[in-house]
């Protein structure tokens, strides 16, 4: 099971963010987890600066906006 | 070209609605329409060129820059690059530790941000189409200066030491590699900077519409219900509590600058002096309670009320140099 991240101090494109994650994961019927991370100390660990920002298996793969549709799938599939 | 909208507002309140010229209602609808349209229509070529411009530029690029570069230099870079570089203000916690755990000084950090808030885009804008050029350089210089000198008073006291001992700890360790992260600048397409100007005019411009709404609507009101010479008899030059009591009064309100410039117009037009408008102004936008609460994660108390009380008295300090200078260019 992929572990997804999405840090952000809590505004609303982070919770954009992990929602979108969450829909697509129901779509294509893959079961992640998810996990919001607020704590400045954790984000500054990930090297990330423009938040929202997306770790899957904590690989770093997304920072600075909402991601769109195709690399949240390319995520969940590859 | 800006008379179009003149032009415009004038067709729409007096002859299509048929309001007399002189009544006060109709002189606020006119600034309203006239505001209104004007700088909806500039946002959205603005910020459009604008992002177009600036797409390439972003948070890793200017910490890199401000890493590699010297002391003195580095106060005037940090403040430059808050007002030109594009992040959300949720970020500004990001980049605060972004920049401290690269090792750049805390003062260069805040100069970073403490200019943000005052000059971006926007602001620039509205303020060249409703006050004029003199007065946007004026804001502008005077919006740099304040984070360059904030940043180096704040060094030059040693303001680290009162960072929270996370951010400290990240600090004294700094080490060279300031790369981390998956972003990297790169030479964009035509297409990747037309995909990055659309989502900043929609983001802005969604974000910032109420603002001018609220912003025209009490510009509007002040204009055609404060009889002219009120405020220059009341709160005019000679009295210099008013710059300090514009201060106390701008900090508690909340508004980013797109709604304080529409404000700020009307009270200028009224006759309020300079120094006094650009004090209330500054300190509405830059000194606000929501983002303060937010820095506490990564600065002491006591750092907190320093960077507050320190804004405080260079806004209350810009606003009599200037209202000294207008009286000795009278």
């Amino acid at each position: 099971m992929k572990v997804f991240n999405v840090l952000g101090s809590g505004c609303t494109k982070c919770q954009k963010t992990a929602d979108l994650i969450q829909k697509i994961a129901a779509e294509q019927g893959v079961t992640i987890e998810l996990n919001k991370v607020t704590s400045p100390e954790t984000i500054m660990g990930y090297g990330v600066m423009s938040t929202p920002a997306v770790v899957v298996d904590e690989q770093l793969v997304h920072s600075g906006s909402i991601p769109d549709r195709a690399s949240v799938e390319s995520w969940l599939t590859s | 070209m800006l008379s179009w909208f003149t032009d415009f507002a004038s067709w729409l309140t007096y002859s299509l609605l048929a309001l007399d010229p002189g009544s006060r209602l109709g002189q606020s609808l006119h600034f309203f329409i006239e505001d209104t349209s004007k700088i909806f229509f500039l946002l959205v070529v603005m910020i459009y060129c604008v992002s177009f411009i600036r797409a390439s530029l972003n948070v890793e690029r200017v910490r890199r820059y401000l890493a590699s570069t010297n002391r003195g230099v580095g106060y005037l870079l940090g403040s430059v690059f808050g007002a030109i570089t594009p992040f959300c203000s949720c970020s500004s916690i990001p980049i605060f530790l972004g920049f401290t755990s690269a090792g750049i000084p805390v003062g260069i950090t805040m100069a970073f941000l403490l200019t943000s808030p005052l000059i971006n885009e926007v602001a620039v804008l509205l303020l060249l189409s409703l006050v004029g050029w003199e007065i946007t350089a004026i804001y502008v210089l005077v919006g740099m200066l304040v984070g360059v000198l904030g940043g180096m008073f704040l060094d030059a006291i040693h303001a680290e030491r009162w960072l929270q001992p996370f951010a400290l700890k990240a600090y004294l360790n700094a080490s060279a590699q300031t790369d981390a992260g998956a972003v990297t600048a790169s030479q964009l397409s035509f297409r990747q900077r037309h995909v990055f100007a659309r989502s900043e005019l929609t983001d802005i411009v969604s974000r910032v519409w109420k603002w001018v709404f609220i912003g025209v609507g009490l510009g509007a009101a002040l204009h055609g219900f404060i009889p002219a010479g009120w405020l220059q008899n009341t709160l005019g030059q000679g009295q210099w509590w008013s710059v300090p009591a514009a201060v106390l009064v701008g900090v508690p309100l909340y508004s980013n600058a797109t709604g304080v410039i529409p404000v700020m117009e009307s009270l200028f037009l009224k006759g309020l002096p300079l120094g006094t408008t650009m004090a209330f102004c500054m300190s509405t936008v830059a000194a606000s309670f929501p983002e303060f609460i937010l820095l506490k994660q990564v600065m002491q108390w006591k750092l907190l009320a320093t960077v507050f009380a320190l804004l405080l008295v260079a806004f209350t300090l810009v606003g009599w140099v200037l209202n000294a200078v207008a009286l000795l260019l009278v």
